[in-house]
């Protein structure tokens, strides 16, 4: 049998160039950040053992079950609402920037601009920075996914709307339609199916996020695994992890159901 | 006499137009309306009993746009030094090239044998189970799981951030894979070849274009998530000083000239991809 190092052999030697790049990308990454890759690798079965053995959720544990859940039922309300809240504003600042629905090249780079920029700005400063102001509450949690979201949704949705808006835009201006008659006739009903299974991927990551923004921030269902993993209730916390896969698994099956539908 | 004459006169019976339906009622469109309005509503809820935990939110705003101002307008280095700074940026850096090359060797192996086309349903599912587990975990709780094993530091999170990675980029690529076209594959095996001929004459050169994006695109989400097992886990780089300056030192200033670095690079990120992009795209 070939096996695929030989097969490599014989692919020239511009694969087997990129291959030693990325290699040596690897070992000189490894070496500059003193990752040790025997330990590393050594220690995954151990760091499973250990999960095995203190992370189950004992009968103890079940009194932590109603906090958790609480806790977790209020994170994923929160990633609803910023999401919600941050596509109705994307939506519109979208069809200002899009090429095709847009005003002008200025605004369209400005819009652009504004959106990466938000993107960029990592999470943890967003969540620093709001804790500072608004302290230890869920408006904390709320703002700085919304932020977030922002920079991606706009993005998103100003994708969508020149990939499948732009003949019904040019079509419907042919017919003499005003601007807004088009936007709200012709525009947004095409794109909503696109513009939801956006919103229900933006969902489930944030669901994801509001984890460390509560691990920072001291909200939600972050900061009940921090205190239950910082005072080694190493019991409470696998629960949550496990209310977290849980609820993640759940949200991304019900998405896809709906995706299934609508699209 | 005259009415009688126009009773005599039939009136055509204008044909009735069938109605124009603007909207096909269907369960797509249903579907869409009632997701809508249960989002709204929910969000309605979360907002009334949003928990503000009795802050003033006008003065809370105020001091926020100081904030960001003191950030964006007036960047510097602070007491940390600017050569620090940039070597924190560039373990961080390395921590997701390195991150992402685990993921994307790994996510390929797991790829192939999850692929419904390739190999048998048993494995490919159970692969892909374990793999849905992996990824509803957040990179931070595995990066502090991972941190009790091996202490705080690079190894935690390396392990943190790869687990993410590789889960992420099987279900990436085991799409790409599915997409292949069956008789693509057929007509290899119907000559004899193994396995691992097929994944890498037919395979990989059919899908080397989305295998790119795709670990760009996630080369992209571990410097972000590098940060954040920075700050959270204490694992050291660029993430580690901006929880330090803007949670401990609170010197804006410092984290606005964070903010901008990390823009910077993203920024260059975003320009290689898609550079790398356009090159095997047009090959």
């Amino acid at each position: 049998m070939q096996s695929p190092t030989n097969f490599l052999k014989h692919k020239g030697w511009h694969q087997t160039a990129i291959i030693a790049i990325i290699g040596g990308i690897y070992v000189f990454a490894s070496w500059i950040l003193s990752f040790d890759n025997l330990a590393g690798f050594t220690a995954i079965p151990r760091a499973f053992a250990w999960l095995g053995v203190n992370f189950k959720p004992t009968s103890s544990s079940m009194e932590f079950l109603p906090k958790i859940w609480q806790k977790l039922i209020q994170t994923v309300l929160l990633a609803i609402s910023s999401t919600v809240v941050a596509s109705a504003i994307s939506i519109f600042i979208a069809l200002l920037g899009s090429k095709v629905t847009g005003i002008n090249g200025t605004v369209q780079t400005i819009v652009r601009g504004i959106a990466s920029f938000f993107r960029n700005i990592p999470l943890v400063a967003w969540s620093m920075i709001l804790l500072f102001s608004f302290k230890q509450s869920d408006f904390t949690g709320f703002l700085a996914l919304l932020l977030l979201s922002i920079g991606y949704l706009i993005r998103a949705f100003m994708e969508i709307i020149e990939d499948e808006a732009s003949e019904t835009m040019l079509a419907l201006k042919a017919t003499g339609a005003s601007y807004f008659q088009v936007i709200f006739q012709a525009v947004l009903p095409q794109i909503l199916p696109s513009i939801l299974s956006w919103i229900l991927y933006t969902i489930e990551n944030n669901v994801r996020d509001a984890t460390l923004v509560g691990i920072l921030t001291g909200t939600g269902i972050g900061f009940i695994f921090d205190v239950y993993f910082k005072s080694f209730r190493y019991d409470a916390a696998g629960m949550t992890v496990l209310a977290i896969i849980i609820v993640v698994i759940a949200l991304e099956t019900i998405s896809n159901q709906i995706r299934r539908v609508i699209l | 006499m005259i009415n009688a004459d126009e009773q005599i006169i039939q009136q055509p019976n204008p044909p009735k137009s069938p109605e124009i339906k603007l909207h096909e009622n269907s369960l797509s469109r249903t579907m869409i309306v009632v997701v809508f309005a249960s989002l709204v509503v929910i969000t309605g809820y979360t907002l009334m009993h949003l928990d503000a935990a009795g802050i003033q939110l006008n003065t809370a705003f105020k001091e926020l746009a100081t904030n960001l101002q003191q950030m964006f307008l007036q960047p510097s280095a602070g007491t940390d030094g600017f050569m620090p700074l940039l070597q924190a940026l560039a373990g961080s850096v390395l921590l997701s090239i390195l991150t992402t090359i685990i993921g994307a060797v790994f996510g390929f192996f797991f790829a192939v044998l999850a692929s419904k086309n390739l190999t048998n349903a048993y494995l490919g599912a159970g692969i892909r189970v374990v793999m849905a587990v992996v990824r509803a975990i957040p990179t931070i709780i595995w990066a502090l799981i991972f941190s009790i094993i091996c202490g705080l530091g690079t190894t935690a999170a390396v392990l943190g951030l790869s687990f993410h990675s590789v889960a992420y980029l099987t279900k990436a690529y085991s799409e790409s894979i599915e997409g292949i076209d069956k008789s693509t594959i057929e007509s290899l095996k119907v000559t004899g070849a193994k396995f691992w001929v097929v994944v890498f004459q037919a395979i990989w050169p059919t899908i080397i274009a989305s295998f790119v994006s795709w670990t760009f695109i996630r080369l992209e989400i571990n410097f972000a998530n590098a940060i954040a097992v920075g700050a959270a886990a204490g694992a050291g780089g660029i993430g580690y000083q901006l929880f330090v300056a803007s949670g401990m030192s609170f010197d804006f200033h410092e984290t606005g000239l964070i903010v901008y670095l990390v823009i910077f690079v993203t920024f260059v990120l975003e320009f290689i991809a898609v550079k790398i992009r356009q090159m095997y795209l047009n090959r």
